[in-house]
């Protein structure tokens, strides 16, 4: 574990995201709460960056602003050469549409749309989309096509949304507590699937939570606390989601 | 203020835009609810304060003449209470400054003293002086489309003599609220008008001093209006009356009820359709409502609300909106009746026309809002009072969708996802889409039906003035004329054709079935006035056997090849049978049509005319119109065209008004239904179109999936809509149908498409708005939450 300048996993990678002294500040009522205080970070081409903090540490605020939800209030963030802290909105959707994938806490997939409708909703609108087929073998859901929601497990929801985000071939995928919602064994399936879709895609994945066994599957675990980065760790070797614990 | 209604306060606030719909479609109800159900109560006071203040006849009869002699032998037929003579002429008018010929109905009025029945109101001015004989009272609607006023004159042809009579006063009588001229259908106030004249002063004129050609009869209490009429008719026919006839056959009082009939029959319908959508509304509104706050319903009932008082919280709020809809229908609906009693008053002619809002039409419609909002809450209620407190307080279980029927069918690749997303949400909800296109289709047929009224009167006057009718002027002759007279009116200035025909009134008889109708004698090879049925096909007029009119046939159920019996009524009676040679089906009257000389042959007379139609050339009609005034043989003019298009003009200004309050009406239906349920799918659906903006959905896109199924439901709705209209109005012209009129149901290609255009205006104005909120998803939230 390091201070001062960002060890990087591969440091021989291009940075897709850069970002330097991000700050947020919400209003809440008369309080101002400080969500980001001067956030300095680098992500990647190809890694897998888990951001580890508790609930109200910034985590969710940072995973916002490289989604594009949403912009800081002060600092610069950079996808490639796109500025996005101050892109207008149209260009945030276009950004989120053309190279971002999300994976939700609670998969908010579609209820009325079976699994396979529920990757093709986006795949239409992508420039160079997988087959849902592809996407739902990829998440070992190629058997429930035609499945609706609520006939799935929350393991099989949370699958199918991650087929959803990787069926438009996102340069990035943000999870936000993907495992949250699931239990033990379920959530290792579910980390198998990001893991095998960031080494057979190669998509970066940066994915927040507060479970730091989770930690142990990453490129890089970064320590969110109070809205600063507290500490970046390097993993030598990653672990198997198999054999995580906790 | 208690605790939970604060929360009922700031849910009204929060829920303000689906309120405020409920509330508008509401305000639309009661507030046609109140205008008609007032304009009802109003006429119907009116009327039956001036049949009673003025002595409106029960039983009228026309006479060639008869000496006054007679009239205790009427007054003792059983039934009658009392008789009242007159001298009744239909005479040529000159009035000041206007070119055309008017005519007027001539009526006497005693010397001293009032009229026995059918008194006249004053409106202005005073009674004629006993020896004044040239002092005469004037209708009011045709002193007022001339700007005539007490102390004026006019002339008219009474008896072949030009007089000039001066005007002592304008009036009305209860004989004459609705003012038309005898060979007319539609009210010309500048062409024809009533003048009354005294007994002394008409007698004199008409050589008919000790004698009469009209009585009015009132009945005594509980008398039977047919035997008395036997009895009239049996003094009476030997002096040429046709026959005596209650009030249900006299035009004024006909054309009232079948207003009053128009007006309740409007007041139940569209009020009903409107609470009916609030009801809707209020149904879906609380549904939704109650569905959100299902873990608040839990925490009142395990903290020991009692279902009670939680049921009530919930009404409260459709309550709310309805009361509140309905106090702005009252004030609209009040605002309304003034405008449709001034408009009254320019058809039906009242001493006064009181248009009030009585307490008790208030209470009524207050109290049928309030059930329309029970009835829409109760399913709603009633499913938050079945939660048991744990279960609601467990988050409800995700919805379940299943296949669309077409995708069972094999169909599926018709559809993308979106459209399956809008389809299976409106397949898992059939009632509720039912309603929705029901609601939809109401607020699109509402346009046709106002538009019908107009549709129809365009399609009469087309089929039964325009293609049946080709003359310039109608003369009608004072009496009988041998055939020398189409000679000479052929002669008169500007004439370029003429076609005399014989107009009489005769009993038409099937078995025990009979009518008493006009009969029409018409030129064979005519042009001017030809038989033309409801699809403008000419029915040629027989060289023997009558053609009857469609709802004649009805009547006496007769149809073509059988025969009739006619019973002439005029001067001598006479009985023969005619074979039916045809039917035909046309809007307005019931008539048999004869070759003419053929009639006069069944009469048992030589060829003779009572009128003519004439062709003529239009550079001279002024002329014409001279000589017509001062012809002694006629005794009334009517123009075609001329009076069309002032009754058109007329009543297209009134139609303009109700059918632009329509077209606002049925918008809000159209807006109302979408607004809300487009509403509500934003409020289903947040968190799936938060999603897809996460995922890179637009605005526009995600604004696409919320509305699509508002556009399902409406384009299902308006056609649907446009069949509801064409059946609403086929079942309203059947309800207003009488014996003499019949709203033909030709509905214009124009009026579906703008019926249409309008529904679909109202509808992406309202889904528009909705859409702009798609603008304030919290895209953020929506990472972390829980459907």
């Amino acid at each position: 574990m390091t201070n001062g300048p960002l060890p990087s996993a591969a440091p021989s990678a291009q940075a897709v995201f850069r970002l330097r002294g991000v700050s947020k500040t919400y209003r809440m009522g008369e309080v101002e709460v400080h969500a980001l205080r001067g956030v300095d970070l680098d992500l990647y081409a190809g890694e897998l960056v888990v951001l580890l903090g508790a609930s109200g540490s910034g985590k969710s605020t940072l995973l916002n602003i490289l989604g594009g939800l949403d912009t800081p209030t002060a600092g610069e963030v950079r996808y490639l050469d796109h500025d996005l802290a101050n892109a207008p909105e149209e260009l945030l959707t276009s950004f989120r549409r053309e190279h971002v994938g999300f994976v939700f806490q609670f998969y908010n997939l579609i209820p009325s749309l079976t699994a396979r409708e529920n990757v093709s909703i986006v795949t239409d609108i992508a420039e160079h989309p997988m087959k849902p087929d592809a996407a739902l073998a990829l998440v070992d859901l190629g058997e429930r096509l035609d499945h609706f929601p609520a006939q799935l497990s929350g393991g099989e929801q949370q699958r199918v949304a991650i087929a959803r985000a990787i069926a438009k071939r996102p340069d990035v995928l943000l999870c936000d507590e993907p495992t949250g919602a699931l239990d033990f064994a379920t959530g290792k399936v579910v980390l198998d699937v990001l893991r095998h879709v960031n080494a057979e895609l190669g998509t970066t994945i940066a994915l927040i939570t507060h479970n730091a066994a989770i930690g142990r599957m990453a490129d890089r675990v970064i320590r969110i606390s109070s809205g600063r980065i507290v500490a970046v760790e390097v993993n030598a070797t990653r672990a198997s989601p198999e054999d995580l614990a906790w | 203020m208690v605790t939970l209604d604060r929360k009922l306060v700031r849910d009204l606030w929060r829920m303000r835009g689906h309120l405020t719909a409920v509330a508008v479609v509401a305000c639309c109800g009661v507030a046609v609810f109140v205008t008609m159900q007032s304009a009802y109560d109003a006429l119907v006071r009116a009327r039956a304060d001036y049949y009673d203040r003025f002595r409106f006849a029960d039983v009228f009869a026309t006479l060639t003449r008869a000496p006054v002699t007679l009239l205790p032998r009427l007054r003792a037929v059983s039934g009658v209470a009392s008789v009242d003579d007159r001298i009744v002429q239909e005479v040529t008018l000159d009035v000041p400054d206007f070119t055309d010929p008017a005519t007027a109905l001539v009526v006497s009025v005693p010397d001293e003293g009032r009229p026995l029945l059918n008194d006249v109101f004053i409106r202005s001015g005073r009674y004629p002086e006993p020896d004044a004989r040239d002092e005469v009272l004037v209708s009011e609607s045709f002193a007022h489309a001339h700007g005539l006023r007490p102390g004026g004159t006019l002339a008219a042809v009474i008896n072949g003599r030009w007089q000039s009579l001066r005007i002592a006063g304008i009036a009305n009588s209860p004989e004459f609220v609705y003012v038309i001229g005898g060979a007319g259908v539609f009210p010309d106030d500048r062409r024809y008008g009533v003048v009354w004249m005294t007994r002394t002063a008409l007698g004199s004129a008409l050589d008919m001093r000790d004698g009469f050609n009209s009585v009015a009869i009132r009945l005594a209490p509980g008398a039977d209006e047919r035997s008395v009429i036997d009895g009239v008719d049996e003094i009476l026919r030997p002096y040429g009356s046709p026959g005596a006839y209650g009030r249900d056959e006299q035009v004024s009082h006909a054309m009232l009820d079948g207003e009053i009939r128009q007006d309740r029959v409007t007041g139940i319908v569209v009020p009903a359709i409107f609470l009916a959508v609030a009801a809707f509304l209020v149904h879906n509104v609380l549904m939704r409502l109650i569905a959100l706050q299902r873990g608040q319903i839990g925490v009142l009932k395990a903290f020991g609300y009692p279902d009670g008082r939680i049921a009530a919280h919930y009404l409260k709020l459709a309550l709310a909106a309805v009361v509140a809809g309905a106090a702005a229908g009252v004030a609209l609906g009040d605002w309304f009746g003034g405008g449709l009693a001034a408009m009254y008053q320019r058809f039906f002619h009242f001493p006064t026309l009181a248009f009030e809002l009585s307490a008790r039409n208030i209470a009524l419609v207050v109290a049928i809002a309030v059930a329309a909002a029970v009835a829409g809450a109760w399913p709603a209620l009633r499913r938050a009072l079945a939660l048991p407190p744990a279960e609601a307080m467990r988050s409800e279980s995700p919805p379940t969708y299943r296949p669309l029927l077409l995708e069972r069918l094999g169909l599926a690749s018709l559809l993308t996802p979106v459209a399956r997303m809008w389809l299976r949400a409106l397949e898992r909800r059939p009632l509720r889409a039912v309603a929705a296109i029901l609601a939809v289709g109401f607020s699109c047929a509402l346009l046709v039906v106002g538009q019908f009224g107009l549709d129809a009167l365009e399609e009469t006057v087309r089929l039964q003035f325009r293609e049946a009718r080709r003359d310039d002027v109608r003369v009608a002759l004072r009496e009988a004329r041998g055939p020398s007279v189409e000679q000479d009116l052929a002669h008169l200035p500007g004439v370029t054709r003429v076609e005399a025909m014989r107009v009489t009134v005769a009993n038409v008889r099937n078995g025990p079935r009979w009518k008493r109708v006009t009969v029409m004698g018409l030129r064979r090879d005519g042009e001017l006035h030809r038989i033309v049925d409801a699809r403008g096909a000419e029915i040629p007029v027989p060289a023997n056997g009558a053609v009857l009119s469609a709802s004649l046939a009805r009547i006496l159920r007769t149809h073509a090849g059988a025969s009739v019996e006619l019973d002439f009524l005029e001067r001598r009676r006479r009985q023969v049978h005619v074979q039916v040679a045809a039917v035909v089906d046309e809007p307005i009257g019931l008539f048999v049509y004869l070759e003419r000389d053929e009639l006069s042959r069944l009469m048992g007379e030589g060829p003779g005319y009572t009128g003519a139609y004439l062709r003529v050339d239009h550079d001279r009609l002024g002329e014409l119109y001279d000589r017509l005034k001062h012809l002694p043989a006629v005794s009334g003019v009517t123009l075609r065209e001329a009076t069309i298009r002032s009754f058109l003009a007329t009543i297209a200004e009134n139609i303009r008004i109700s059918v632009t309050i329509l077209i606002a009406f049925a918008c809000t239906i159209a807006a109302g239904v979408v607004y809300n349920g487009a509403r509500i799918a934003l409020s289903e659906q947040a968190t799936t179109l938060a999603s897809l903006r996460v995922l890179g959905f637009t605005r526009g896109e995600v604004s696409a999936i919320l509305l699509g199924e508002q556009a399902v439901l409406t384009a299902i709705g308006i056609p649907a809509g446009l069949l509801i209209g064409y059946a609403l109005c086929g079942w309203l012209a059947h309800l207003l149908e009488t014996d003499l009129y019949r709203l033909p149901l030709a509905l214009e290609a124009t009026t579906y498409g703008y019926a249409g255009a309008t529904v679909v205006l109202a509808a992406v104005v309202s889904g528009l708005a909705v859409a702009w909120r798609v603008r304030h998803l919290d895209l953020v939230a929506v990472l972390k939450s829980r459907e």
